[in-house]
């Protein structure tokens, strides 16, 4: 057999056991009659996978920077995005917002929760590089895997902790281990329809300004790391860290100011998460971390644009799986995507692999 | 202006640097000749504070390097061209000379560099846009060395700048070594090619094993017995 009807073989295994099986009933013919039935709904799906894709490109942001300087998957990086959320939490409530606060009294709340957010997870994550990281640097290569592992333990704990201190932060609610409602502050005045579209597409100002952010802060990121002294820096030692330190710059420098962008924007996608979804719990970055790793490794990790595609197109398949499989076996889904990404193209979609000539 | 006194340099429990001594005067070129593991790159490291010494002193204009680090090192005027020419791959002709010029602030005067790199190296203006690892092995190593060059040193280490080229490209490289001389830069050449090495420097000192063996100038060392059978290959 030649490779490619080989391929088709296993495909069509693989679609039989799906299609038949209890589990995920990728049963073709029936999605194609829903959607025709309802496209708005499809519509609307997209546009639910895209925002999450773009929170989720934000983290995998996190995970890929890190991995194009030093080679180290940072586990703990989803879990640093959880804390993002907690910390949003808490000073939305100490402005004492709640649901449905009028708009303009919420945007002051919600600045200050971006910055709040966006710095403790940067000063957090700078430390961590610092006291768990760095004095592992020259060890083997799973040493600080490891450690990475152990701060995502004790980052969920802290968010556990945090989430018990009910007496200080009334808005935790009154169980440190459930799901903290996150106040839904932004509009929700349908775009589509207050423009005179008749159309059952539902995309709201809500979802425009969550999307909108998330957008200016890769936008932002991009431009940074592609045209600033500091990016060409961080570039510089991704792609050759000896001869950045033969050039003289500071490596350590670079390594730093990467882990500060990356916990900046995982504490930004706790925020937006928070507003968007509105619930949050200690256990969030778990999931979203693999899921951001995930985008990551699918985009080619190291790769910035491949992340940020990568997150999109996560988003889109779990927000089509929930629709149209089951949401039980989303994650079987996304993870199945890392399964088959590791296997046939472990570069990823994006990922280069230009030798260097002798 | 650059001194190396006694210097030994260990990788872990290895000595690959067993007491060297030489000495670099302003405006020479000298080389560095050996065959292969014999310490040349390891000397050119030590000297950048990419290897620390386990004792010796290395002086450069009477300061103590020992101690400093490689972006201070820089700062104070010596630059290299690393061996394997390690450009960034990923980054574009301009953005790798950028890199070369970036503990730089005086912007007239980078700019300044940058034209004359490229009327060194008129190749790589051509192919100012196109990305590092796209460039021939010739024009990866003009970019080396111009890259270096960004960072206006008084003081050049050139490591290997033949290996693996054409001979006519080595022709090439090694009369802008010559014109990067006569501009008054000090260079420190390591070289394999020993013929190549000994018609541009002024003195040598020939390595072996992590010990200076043999020093002199040029043309002692162009005729003298060892070299000539050990490097020149000739009988």
């Amino acid at each position: 057999m030649k490779p490619w009807q080989k391929i088709v073989l296993y495909l069509a295994i693989v679609y039989f056991v799906l299609l038949l099986g209890p589990i995920a009933g990728l049963d073709l013919p029936r999605i194609l009659k829903e959607i025709a039935q309802s496209p708005s709904l499809l519509i609307t799906q997209l546009l639910v996978g895209l925002i999450n894709g773009a929170i989720i490109a934000i983290i995998a942001l996190g995970y890929t920077l890190v991995y194009g300087i030093i080679e180290l998957i940072n586990f703990a990086h989803g879990d640093l995005y959880m804390l993002g959320g907690f910390a949003a939490l808490t000073v939305v409530g100490a402005f004492g917002m709640q649901d449905g606060a009028p708009f303009i009294s919420a945007i002051i709340p919600m600045l200050v929760a971006l910055l709040v957010a966006a710095g403790m997870c940067a000063g957090l994550n700078v430390l961590t590089e610092r006291y768990a990281y760095r004095p592992l640097r020259n060890a083997p290569r799973l040493a600080p895997l490891i450690s990475a592992i152990g701060m995502s333990f004790i980052f969920q704990n802290l968010g556990l902790f945090w989430g018990g201190l009910r007496s200080f932060i009334p808005i935790m609610g009154n169980t440190a281990a459930a799901p903290k409602s996150f106040p839904d502050l932004l509009p929700r005045i349908d775009i589509f329809r207050s423009l005179g579209i008749d159309t059952k597409v539902d995309f709201t100002t809500k979802d425009l300004i969550v999307l909108v952010v998330a957008v200016v802060l890769m936008v932002s990121l991009n431009w940074f790391v592609q045209n600033t002294s500091a990016g060409k820096a961080m570039r510089a030692v991704a792609q050759n860290r000896d001869a950045a330190k033969i050039v003289g710059l500071d490596v350590d420098r670079v390594i730093v100011l990467t882990f500060l962008i990356g916990g900046a924007l995982a504490g930004a996608a706790g925020l937006l998460v928070g507003l968007y979804n509105n619930t949050i719990v200690f256990t969030m970055g778990f999931t979203a971390g693999l899921r951001a790793f995930t985008a990551a490794v699918l985009g080619g990790i190291g790769n910035i644009t491949g992340a940020m595609l990568g997150g999109v197109l996560i988003g889109l398949l779990s927000a089509l799986s929930d629709q149209y499989l089951s949401s039980r076996w989303t994650d079987a889904w996304v993870f199945g995507v890392l399964v088959l990404i590791l296997v046939f193209r472990p570069s990823g979609l994006l990922g280069e692999n230009l030798q260097e000539k002798v | 202006m650059l001194e190396l006194i006694d210097v030994h340099t260990y990788y872990g429990n290895i000595q690959a640097l067993k007491g060297i001594s030489i000495h670099v005067e302003p405006g020479e070129v000298v080389t560095l000749i050996g065959s292969n593991g014999a310490g040349k790159t390891t000397t050119l490291r030590t000297i950048q504070g990419l290897l620390r010494p386990r004792q010796g002193k290395i002086l450069f204009e009477g300061q103590d390097l020992s101690s400093s680090s490689s972006p201070e090192i820089v700062r104070l005027g010596i630059a290299q061209s690393p061996e394997g020419r390690m450009i960034f791959p990923r980054m574009t002709v301009l953005e790798n000379l950028e890199m070369g010029a970036f503990h730089r602030q005086d912007k007239a005067g980078i700019q300044a560099d940058m034209e004359r790199v490229f009327t060194l190296f008129p190749r790589l203006q051509e192919r100012i846009k196109q990305k590092g690892g796209t460039l021939s092995g010739g024009e990866q190593q003009m970019l080396a060395i111009a890259r270096a060059l960004m960072a206006r040193p008084r003081l050049l280490l050139l490591d290997e700048p033949s290996m693996g080229l054409a001979p006519m490209l080595v022709n090439q490289i090694f009369s802008i070594i010559h014109e990067i001389s006569d501009q008054g830069t000090t260079i420190l050449l390591v070289e394999q090619n020993a013929r190549m090495a000994l018609t541009v420097a002024n003195r040598g000192y020939v390595l072996q094993t992590g010990e200076i063996v043999l020093t002199g100038s040029a043309k002692e060392l162009q005729v003298n017995e060892t070299v000539r059978k050990a490097y020149l290959g000739e009988e």
